[in-house]
């Protein structure tokens, strides 16, 4: 997996790479227009992110009362150490209900345990009710994005899909008639089914509830049939009070699409009558994360996605080109903390802007995170050799005055008169999709001393 | 050890300093005109508002939209109205109600902040009936509105119910081009009734 290889085929097709940075664009736009209308949005930043850093520094406490107040109100709770762990809970309480047909709503978790995959193997059929997250399914792909898993897909070619499975008209391409398509199909898919699975987004101490938010009203309909409910939550969603909530709420949908809240906040806090409630607490690698001081802010992630809506290279490069479930910078600063070698390079897939630590509504550091890998990647020794050398050439110049001078005015003659070839060869990795920009005559040095000359006159 | 003393254990080992827990109380954005900001909201977000003087009025208003109009099939959840053909057979699975066109619903509280009205189990026998139903109508009393969500859950009680909802309009997605479609599993649509006369305006 690298970064930089997936853009390139990603930015190959350059319409494409437009339209996607364009529509992305578009929901930081909209997140603007509903953070402006707040006047103490920065104090509301502020409090959600302290209840958060509260929360991590005593974890244990609460996990342990959620749970305790969870049992009583009659749900039945699970750990599990790993994915292999989850996925293993999960097939057991469906297999022993004897669900052969389960529907499942947006949750990033399970994508990143693989959830159906193991699911299908053992011959239970999972259905993504999420319209984005059912159209990557049909395409056998991964989400590109956290809100919006389906937004590198045109709406063509969600008509040429849904032509190809549920037989409609190629020419009914417009997102109206598509979605109307999804939902009489997904209606059929509800009322078949015989358990549902839910993310949660945030679950509560004190009460032992918990909250999902939609738009579509999927994980209503999915919950609200069959009697079995299985909910799948990572350590870090617990939070202290029910009255948190109307903190992270706020911040949740405003920052995500710029909504005042979701279409639908659903407060679960025990089993309907005659039905079953379980919920599975996951760790998988979250509480090492929580052990590096560096990096234990990223779990205060609440998943809004306004850090990979902002970031310039998640919008022109895809979410696909990341190769980890969860994209843009938060996913850089999560992915290389599960496995260091496999994502060495996404903390690279940043400029360094800081756009995304400006966005983020709990205030993760993100792009001092992003740096803060680097040196440790760097220290491992697992950079490719083109990187390590360049960077040490850079060092050497950087740090030797004559040296640097003297590269200064070669870069300047040479860059000009050098045939193109030269200068984007193989190793120019930077130059690979751009191109320098025009050379000036003269060094800043020396135009500032011709400046000043000039004006002592 | 078994897996979750194993992860306690783990995060034990972490070294967040200790923080103390804010308080959120008494703050968050004021209006006002609350319920005049609910109603652009509701708008904003794809419902419609629609005022009614008294509890008198209902059924007139009802009988003023459309869908509800034309429905073969309406649930009615709020006592004292009535419909010709009220054809409220009590249910037993849930996935009977596949069929409904219109629920008519009390909501509990609204929250001008948001255009959201808060709804719970507490009143119906199925929880699917909030999204189920092709269109959705919730009565509310107008009194019943917070200016923002902190007030919100000030106001409301977990004790005894299982099921609560925020909801904020029609069920909508952008999944598709980042289009907004209204009407994707959820109900198409929204009308909220807010009866009565409107809060007095708060001192500030
Ligand atoms: S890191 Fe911050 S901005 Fe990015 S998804 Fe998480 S909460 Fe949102």
């Amino acid at each position: 997996m690298n970064h930089p290889s997936q853009a390139a085929r990603y930015v190959a097709d350059q319409e494409r790479a437009h339209w996607h940075d364009n529509v992305i664009w578009f929901m930081r736009e909209k997140r603007d227009q509903a953070v402006n209308v707040i006047p103490e949005w920065e104090e509301l930043r502020e409090l959600g992110a302290r209840i958060k850093g509260h929360t991590l520094s005593r974890l244990d406490d609460y996990l342990e009362r959620f749970e305790s107040q969870a049992k009583q109100l009659g749900v039945q709770i699970h750990w599990a150490l790993d994915a292999e762990e989850h996925n293993q809970i999960v097939a057991g309480i469906l297999q022993a209900a004897g669900a052969r047909k389960v529907v499942k709503s947006k949750s990033m978790l399970t994508e990143e345990c693989h959830l159906n995959q193991f699911l299908q193997e053992r011959n239970i059929q999972v259905t993504d009710t999420d319209l984005g997250e059912r159209i990557v399914q049909l395409r056998q792909e991964a989400p590109s994005h956290i809100i919006t898993p389906a937004i590198h897909i045109k709406h063509e070619e969600v008509a040429e899909l849904f032509h190809e499975h549920f037989g409609t008209d190629l020419s009914a391409s417009d997102p109206d008639q598509l979605v109307a398509v999804a939902r009489d199909a997904l209606r059929r898919t509800f009322i078949e089914a015989d358990a549902a699975i839910t993310g949660v987004n945030f679950a509560v101490a004190e009460t032992g509830g918990f909250v999902v938010c939609t738009n579509e009203g999927n994980v209503d309909m999915g919950t609200g049939l069959p009697r079995l409910h299985i909910a799948c939550m990572g350590i870090e969603k617990v939070i202290p009070r029910i009255k948190d909530l109307g903190v992270f709420l706020r911040l949740l949908a405003r920052s995500s699409t710029g909504q005042p809240i979701t279409v639908y906040t659903s407060h679960f806090h025990g089993p309907a009558a005659g039905g079953e409630l379980h919920l599975v607490i996951v760790d998988n690698g979250r509480s090492q994360l929580l052990q590096k001081r560096k990096f234990n802010k990223a779990l205060n992630c609440i998943r809004c996605g306004a850090c990979m809506n902002t970031c310039p290279v998640y919008r022109r490069s895809g979410g696909h080109s990341y190769g980890y479930t969860i994209p843009g910078p938060i996913g850089s600063v999560l992915g290389p903390s599960r496995k260091l070698k496999q994502f060495y390079s996404l903390p690279y897939a940043s400029s360094l802007c800081g756009s995304c630590t400006a966005v983020c509504p709990v205030k993760i550091d993100l792009h001092h995170q992003l740096l803060e890998w680097r040196k440790e990647i760097a220290g491992a020794g697992i950079l490719p050799w083109t990187k390590r050398f360049t960077m040490k050439v850079a060092s050497l110049v950087l740090r030797n005055t004559w040296l640097y001078r003297t590269s200064g005015w070669i870069a300047r003659v040479m860059l000009r008169r050098l045939p193109r070839a030269v200068v984007y060869h193989r190793l120019n990795l930077w130059g690979r999709q751009r191109d320098f920009p025009r050379i000036p005559d003269t060094s800043f040095r020396q135009w500032y001393a011709q400046r000043n000359h000039e004006q002592q006159k | 050890m078994n897996s979750k003393n194993k992860i306690l254990a783990s995060i034990r080992k972490q070294p967040v300093r200790e923080i103390s827990l804010p308080d959120s109380n008494g703050f968050g954005i004021r209006y006002e005109d609350p319920l005049g900001q609910f109603e652009n909201m509701l708008e904003r977000v794809g419902g419609v508002a629609l005022r009614v003087a008294d509890q008198a009025q209902i059924a007139e208003t009802l009988e003023s939209i459309e869908v509800y109009r034309s429905a073969k099939w309406v649930l009615n959840g709020v006592p004292g109205v009535q419909r010709d053909n009220p054809d409220e057979v009590p249910v037993g699975d849930p996935r009977a109600l596949e069929q409904l066109d219109v629920a008519v619903l009390p909501g509990e509280l609204m929250v001008a902040e948001n255009g959201a009205i808060w709804v719970s189990t507490e009143n119906v026998k199925h929880r699917v009936v909030y999204v189920i139903a092709e269109h959705l109508i919730l009565v509310v009393d107008a009194q019943q509105i917070v200016h923002n969500l902190h007030e919100a859950y000030d106001r409301l009680s977990f004790e005894q119910v299982q099921y609560g909802l925020f909801i904020s309009g029609p069920s909508k997605t952008a999944d598709i081009a980042a289009t907004l479609v209204k009407g994707a599993q959820g109900a198409r649509s929204l009308h909220v009734l807010l009866v009565g006369p409107p809060p007095p305006t708060p001192e500030r």
